[in-house]
């Protein structure tokens, strides 16, 4: 197996009395697609926050390409390379489409502090920006204010916006959160045409979707990782069944 | 951003306002003339608070206080017999970016409610120091023994001087904000405005940003502030009171929020209504306070109608 | 050196004028915790408190008579503008808020000048409460215990609502998290009018025992707001315990260091100079502390927010 691209170390995080993240440990391959499920209440997105640093763990250690990344804070991470999505849309609503997306570009364009020259008008982010659109299928919405799209555009603006910095490795929160049948079909195949461009951890509820695009998967359950494999592996294991897929042969 | 009725509205006050010194001379009435250039500084002020406010999100309580340091650095100067113009104004616009550079890094640390309150506070904390300074006047001000000197360039106790000098920068200070809001920093700031957690995700420390754009916009207060000392030859604590702060935010949301010149027809909106209704009663306030009360609940988008957004 | 007379006495006056900002600062801190509403004018009913004490306890000639009319008479004016203005700001932004609020500041003020004229009015103490009770040889005013006692009771009261009973529970719920209490069933809006209306009740008090000591003066709301607000930034929103940790904090730091502060200069500094730096100084220290205490807990010193 190649060296893990991101390796997460004993990580804990409480709140309260409550452990959301207990002692995980999880590695993930470049240039697959790693999915974690797990019930709900199971402290996935509580990880996704601690690994994009939204959130500070209580100990443990994350560690990106190498690198000790547990006390960056989020742009740092960005920066690197570490890019993330949000489960529940957070995009900029009263910006259009592309300013969205040339917005995540410009962030990796070196420093901000220019104040004469109009944002809109340079190529060097427009032309980035549209190419994510386009690689999402949005292509043709560019120009329509964020606001006005529907829940699924926002999913695949979503997306756009963490692709746009060219990261190495993407965290996804539950891309197809909200999405009809046609819609996360759509969406499934915008992450299968990703597969092998880059590294991705996969958040998600939907079953269809982490099996057809999964090459591994960790199960994690109050907090802890109680199993990770090839999709076959968990899906034979008896543990994983019980605990989440419940115990139709059918799965 | 800004779209037909605007820039009419704004072009046609912008035209008045080149008309005002003629017809002031004409009438033999310099109130008009008075009148005309408190409007043109005090929208000189909106415009740095909507950079921020507007823009920003960033709902500064004590903008004003600014404007008060820039004034009160021109008053203390010229008390100490430094009257020259050339180091009087830069230094001024020195001395509001520090206090915008102190006051914004310890209130930016603060979102939504408290950093409302923050900033209220240490505009007052500037209010009560300038009462207590009775070397500068305390609490009765300062009178500017001069106006700034800025040797044979331009004669500013001639007051239509002055209204020029105001006119040019109060375009000049449009201008800048104009090409700084669609700028990248611009996008950062109002990107930080819309949704600050996404921009940490894409990459943006927006601190440093945030900060940057209220010491921009403290520094343009204070020029609004030198104005004001140039043109009434007078500072005073008022000038920095936390109801002034009050005014100007009004002014923005008069002119709406988030749109570039809106300021400016925010400012002259108030001054004018202020005006109006000091004139058909004594207790004027008693009106204007519910109209405000109005406005803020039904006229949502000011008077060029744009959004206002609930704060993080 | 300093009189150990003079200081006990102001540090007296300290805790005093404490209790005052908490009475104003525990209404205040409530509403802005659990209502998440930024209301300026809460200084107004502080005034307007102050102005109907001043005036019915110069109609009945009996400043008791003068609590008992305006205590429930500001309080009503309270709850009419809540109905009128307030319930309408609850889900607006705090821009919203703090304008309209203000714009009722502006109202209020003018309405106190034109009923009451611009000067203000000095409120009457019954003599018994003039009179003066000697404590370590030092002569306090009989008033100035009272209102210390009202605050002290006031603190009981409302620790033994919010910690021992249900209604606490709920209050302190939502304080911790408001859309939580929400989703759980619970009606939102009685608790928010419960709040306001103490709040309310809070600030008349409050009102009403400041006239004899400050006159009843127009802009008295705002110039107490302003440290009330200090207050509540240091003790942390939505926390009662903060409020009055925050406002004994307060109160004796600005009377302690009025009275004191040129004294202490003068350990260190030549006496001119010294008199020149410490009424700017100390007009400055509460602001100075707020800005120390944020620096290391920008959520002041008890948060009570989680959600």
């Amino acid at each position: 197996m190649a060296k893990p691209l991101l390796k997460v170390e004993n990580l804990r995080k409480s709140f309260g009395g409550v452990s959301a993240t207990d002692n995980l440990n999880l590695d993930v391959e470049p240039l697959g697609i790693h999915a974690v499920i797990g019930p709900n209440g199971a402290g996935k997105t509580t990880l996704i926050s601690q690994l994009s640093g939204a959130l500070k763990p209580d100990s443990g250690r994350i560690l990106f390409d190498g690198r000790d990344i547990t006390t960056l804070p989020a742009p740092a991470r960005s920066a690197l390379g570490l890019a993330r999505t949000f489960q529940i849309t957070s995009i900029f609503h009263e910006f259009t489409t592309l300013d969205n997306v040339a917005l995540a570009v410009q962030a990796h364009d070196g420093h901000s502090f220019r104040f004469w020259r109009a944002a809109r008008g340079e190529a060097r982010l427009r032309e980035p920006a549209r190419e994510a659109l386009d690689l999402v299928g949005l292509g043709a919405r560019a120009d329509v204010t964020a606001r006005d799209m529907s829940h699924g555009e926002h999913r695949q603006l979503e997306i756009a916006m963490a692709l746009a910095g060219k990261p190495t490795m993407l965290l996804l929160d539950e891309p197809m959160a909200g999405m009809g049948p046609e819609e996360s079909r759509l969406m499934v195949d915008i992450l299968k045409g990703l597969k092998g461009k880059l590294t991705i951890l996969l958040i998600e509820h939907d079953m269809d979707a982490v099996f057809a695009l999964a090459d591994r998967i960790t199960v994690l359950v109050y907090g802890r990782a109680i199993a990770s494999g090839t999709v076959d592996e968990i899906r034979a294991n008896p543990e994983v069944r019980t605990a989440y897929l419940g115990e139709e042969e059918s799965v | 951003m800004a779209n037909r009725p605007q820039i009419f509205i704004v072009l046609a006050i912008f035209l008045a306002l080149a008309f005002v010194p003629a017809i002031a001379e004409w009438t033999e009435v310099p109130f008009y003339a008075d009148f005309g250039r408190r409007m043109m500084i005090l929208s000189i002020g909106a415009l740095s608070l909507n950079l921020i406010m507007g823009y920003g999100g960033m709902i500064s309580f004590g903008h004003a206080a600014f404007v008060g340091i820039g004034a009160y650095t021109i008053g203390i100067c010229a008390e100490h017999e430094l009257v020259d113009g050339f180091i009087q104004w830069p230094l001024a616009l020195v001395v509001s970016a520090l206090f915008a550079l102190v006051f914004g890094a310890i209130s930016l640390r603060t979102r939504g409610v408290y950093f409302i309150m923050i900033t209220l506070a240490l505009a007052q904390m500037m209010y009560f120091l300038g009462v207590s300074l009775d070397r500068y006047g305390g609490d009765d001000g300062l009178p500017l023994v001069e106006p700034s000197y800025f040797a044979d360039l331009i004669d500013l106790s001639d007051k239509t001087n002055l209204y020029w000098l105001v006119y040019v920068l109060l375009i000049l200070c449009l201008w800048i904000s104009h090409r700084m809001v669609n700028s990248r920093f611009g996008m950062v700031i109002q990107g930080a405005r819309s949704n600050e957690a996404r921009m940490e995700a894409i990459g943006y420390p927006t601190f440093r940003y945030k900060l940057t754009a209220f010491v921009i916009a403290g520094m343009m207060a204070g020029l609004s502030g030198i104005l004001l000392a140039n043109h009434t030859d007078f500072v005073n604590p008022d000038m920095m009171h936390w109801t002034r702060s009050g005014d100007l935010i009004i002014m923005v949301l008069l002119g709406g929020m988030g749109s570039l010149a809106g300021p400016i027809v925010g400012a002259v909106a108030f001054l004018v209504l202020e005006e109006l209704l000091a004139g058909v009663t004594e207790y004027w306030q008693l009106i204007f306070g519910p109209f405000l009360i109005l406005v803020v609940l039904f006229a949502r988008g000011g008077l060029l109608g744009f959004f206002d957004r609930k704060d993080s | 050196m300093i009189d150990t007379a003079l200081l006990f006495e102001q540090l007296f006056n300290g805790v005093q004028y404490g209790m005052l900002l908490f009475l104003l600062a525990a209404g205040l801190t409530l509403v802005f915790g659990i209502m998440d509403l930024m209301n300026l004018a809460h200084g107004s009913l502080y005034m307007m408190g102050a102005y109907i004490a001043a005036s019915a306890t110069q109609f009945f000639d009996s400043f008791l008579l003068g609590i008992v009319v305006a205590l429930p008479a500001t309080l009503l004016l309270g709850i009419i503008v809540e109905i009128l203005v307030l319930r309408r700001l609850y889900s607006r932004g705090h821009l919203d808020q703090v304008l309209a609020t203000f714009g009722m500041i502006l109202f209020f003020n003018e309405l106190v000048r034109l009923i009451w004229g611009p000067a203000g009015i000095e409120v009457a103490l019954p003599p018994v409460m003039n009179q003066a009770l000697e404590i370590f040889g030092v002569p306090l005013p009989i008033y100035r215990m009272v209102v210390i006692g009202v605050g002290l009771l006031v603190a009981a009261f409302l620790y033994v609502l919010v910690v021992k009973t249900r209604t606490g529970m709920l209050i302190r719920a939502g304080a911790s998290n408001r859309e939580m209490v929400g989703a759980l069933g619970v009606d939102i809006k009685k608790v928010f009018t419960l709040v306001f209306g103490l709040g309310a009740a809070l600030a008349a008090l409050a009102g009403v025992l400041a006239g004899p000591i400050f006159a009843a003066t127009i802009g008295m709301g705002e110039n107490i707001l302003i440290q009330v607000l200090v207050v509540i930034v240091i003790g942390g929103i939505g926390s009662i315990r903060g409020a009055f940790v925050g406002a004994l904090l307060i109160g004796v730091m600005e009377i302690l260091g009025r009275s004191f502060l040129d004294v202490f200069f003068e350990l260190f500094l030549p006496v001119n100079a010294a008199e020149t730096a410490a009424p700017a100084v100390a007009s400055m220290l509460i602001y100075i502390l707020m800005a120390g205490v944020l620096f290391f807990r920008p959520q002041g010193l008890f948060p009570a927010r989680t959600g």
